[in-house]
């Protein structure tokens, strides 16, 4: 019972992935009075694109060709770790929240080796901007993280919300800054609109879409669908650490369909939020960049210490 | 002490307390002065609501007029006032290009920890809160100070000077339940005169250098060398 709720939350997290990106769409695009795209868009692009057949530059390795199994296999693997409707999953309780991290981390590597695999010039620059961000935003989030796994004593994602969730609403100053901080960093690492713009193809701007320019059909849509999932795997873990009520503790059908309802309407509202922001903040200098996540570890940074220093027992 | 056996006011002002804070990083990080003055606003709204929060659950019915007096000095005035002078003075276009902006945010960091460090001894004969209290107010007007250092436009000096003053008012609060109310009326009339006087030096300076960036006021000299 409890690997078959643990396969089906993975599968529904894989399968809604994409219509997370389509509803973020379509608040900005009522925002910005566009007329928006159906909210099954996403959908048909990715089957699109795996209709067609991926076109391969003739001097790629194998590593071009595998990279886009590796980094889906590896976000449906992170997807597997986060809870999303339910806590204590036999999968949560086998890896814990650093090793989702290295998961991104994992598929971070192969898809920056990817780009460069091909030697074009653009996938070098992707790939050499995309690590210089990542090296400044994994600190920040695993400060953010350290945050939550000080105070719930566990380094397991499943047991620290149960642990939050048992407390009932407490309020934690360093709740505040890590859940800043873990934004922020959110918006770096899924190339959102301060840091990168995920609908650009100018070359001043593109970080992700540099690294992936050379891939088409199957290949472009496996690593579509992936940061589409990685989109939604940093809204999840911000809604479920910081704000888990809902979420089932016990494996019967209404709990989890209650807790689908309120993972679905948590990450709602924090695309609405998402939206506006980035409807709100023009994109930012690349070389402000590194600015804007300073201050994302300065948050991380202040969240430890303030745990540390205002909440921890004496 | 764990925080989740306190009582809800406590985790209420701690939380307060951090947000406090953190509106004093943001001060520290803002190149731009209606953006700083926006931030400053908006710490005066979380002074306004800690007051009120203060008075509700201490049931002490003179603080509920210190927030109003915040709310319409601190949120409503002053930020109104400096604002109009930024504007009329045209500084609103220039973005001040803070020096290393990285290094004074983690100077800021290290401040926070300074303070903290500074006010532990305390901790033996006071309650937790009081402690916590203390420390980010302390932090509020180091930060205020490395605020005024960082920064060269005189408005940027003007908006740290008036969060020095917001810190040492959260620890009154906070601290000592409330200052009496001669000494709040007076602190508050303090600081209404001061903006007004800065608004009119704002004004002379201006009109005789062409510009309130400090660093050209070291310039300055009574004889021409």
């Amino acid at each position: 019972m409890n690997w078959f709720v643990a396969v089906i939350q993975t599968t529904l997290f894989v399968a809604l992935a994409p219509l997370l990106s389509g509803w973020l769409k379509w608040c900005k695009c009522q925002l910005q009075n566009r007329k928006a795209p159906s909210l099954l868009q996403p959908y048909r692009d990715l089957l699109k694109l795996i209709r067609k057949q991926p076109v391969v530059a003739e001097h790629a390795s194998w590593l071009f060709i595998y990279t886009p199994y590796i980094v889906f296999s590896a976000m449906v693997l992170a997807a597997s770790v986060v809870p999303l409707i339910a806590v204590d999953l036999p999968t949560s309780a086998s890896a814990d929240v650093i090793v989702l991290v290295g998961f991104f981390a994992f598929a971070r590597f192969f898809l920056a080796l990817a780009a460069l695999d091909i030697g074009t010039a653009f996938g070098g620059m992707g790939a050499s901007r995309e690590m210089t961000i990542s090296s400044l935003a994994e600190p920040a989030m695993l400060m953010a993280v350290f945050t939550l796994t000080m105070t719930a004593s566990t380094t397991n994602l499943s047991l620290a919300i149960e642990h939050v969730l048992y407390e009932g609403l407490v309020l934690r100053p360093s709740f505040v800054f890590a859940m800043f901080a873990l934004m922020l960093v959110a918006i770096a690492e899924t190339g959102r609109i301060p840091v990168d713009n995920p609908t650009t193809h100018l070359e001043l701007t593109m970080i992700h879409e540099a690294m992936i320019l050379e891939y088409s059909g199957r290949h472009l849509a496996l690593i579509e669908w992936a940061s589409q999932l990685k989109l939604a795997l940093y809204g999840v873990l911000i809604a479920n650490i910081f704000a888990p009520w809902g979420i089932a503790r016990e494996l019967t059908l209404p709990a989890l369909g209650y807790g689908l309802l309120a993972i679905a309407g948590k990450l709602a509202v924090l695309a609405v939020c998402l939206a506006i922001s980035e409807t709100l903040v023009a994109k930012m200098r690349l070389f402000r960049v590194q600015e804007y996540l300073s201050f994302a570890y300065l948050l991380g940074l202040l969240g430890m210490l303030s745990h540390i220093i205002l909440e921890a027992a004496r | 002490m764990n925080l989740e056996q306190q009582d809800f006011y406590t985790q209420a002002i701690l939380s307060m307390a951090a947000l406090v804070g953190l509106t004093s990083f943001l001060m520290l990080g803002q190149g731009r002065l209606l953006r700083l003055i926006f931030v400053f606003a908006l710490q005066g709204l979380l002074l306004t609501q800690t007051t009120a929060l203060a008075a509700y659950s201490l049931d002490s019915h003179h603080l509920y007029i210190s927030a109003l007096l915040t709310l319409v000095l601190k949120v409503l005035f002053i930020p109104w006032m400096l604002r109009r002078q930024v504007l009329m003075l045209n500084l609103h276009r220039d973005v001040e290009a803070l020096k290393n902006n990285t290094f004074v945010m983690l100077g800021g960091a290290a401040l926070m920890v300074f303070s903290y460090y500074v006010l532990h001894p305390i901790v033996q004969t006071s309650s937790a809160v009081m402690l916590n209290a203390l420390a980010v107010s302390l932090s509020v007007v180091l930060l205020g100070m490395l605020l005024m250092i960082s920064h060269r436009q005189a408005i940027a000096h003007v908006v740290g000077f008036m969060s020095i003053e917001n810190g040492l008012f959260f620890a009154a609060i906070v601290a000592t339940r409330g200052m009496p109310m001669v000494v709040e009326l007076g602190i508050a009339f303090d600081v209404l005169v001061a903006a007004v006087l800065f608004g009119i030096f704002f004004f002379h300076i201006s009109t005789s250098i062409d510009s309130l960036d400090v660093d050209r006021m070291n310039r300055l000299h009574e004889v021409d060398r």
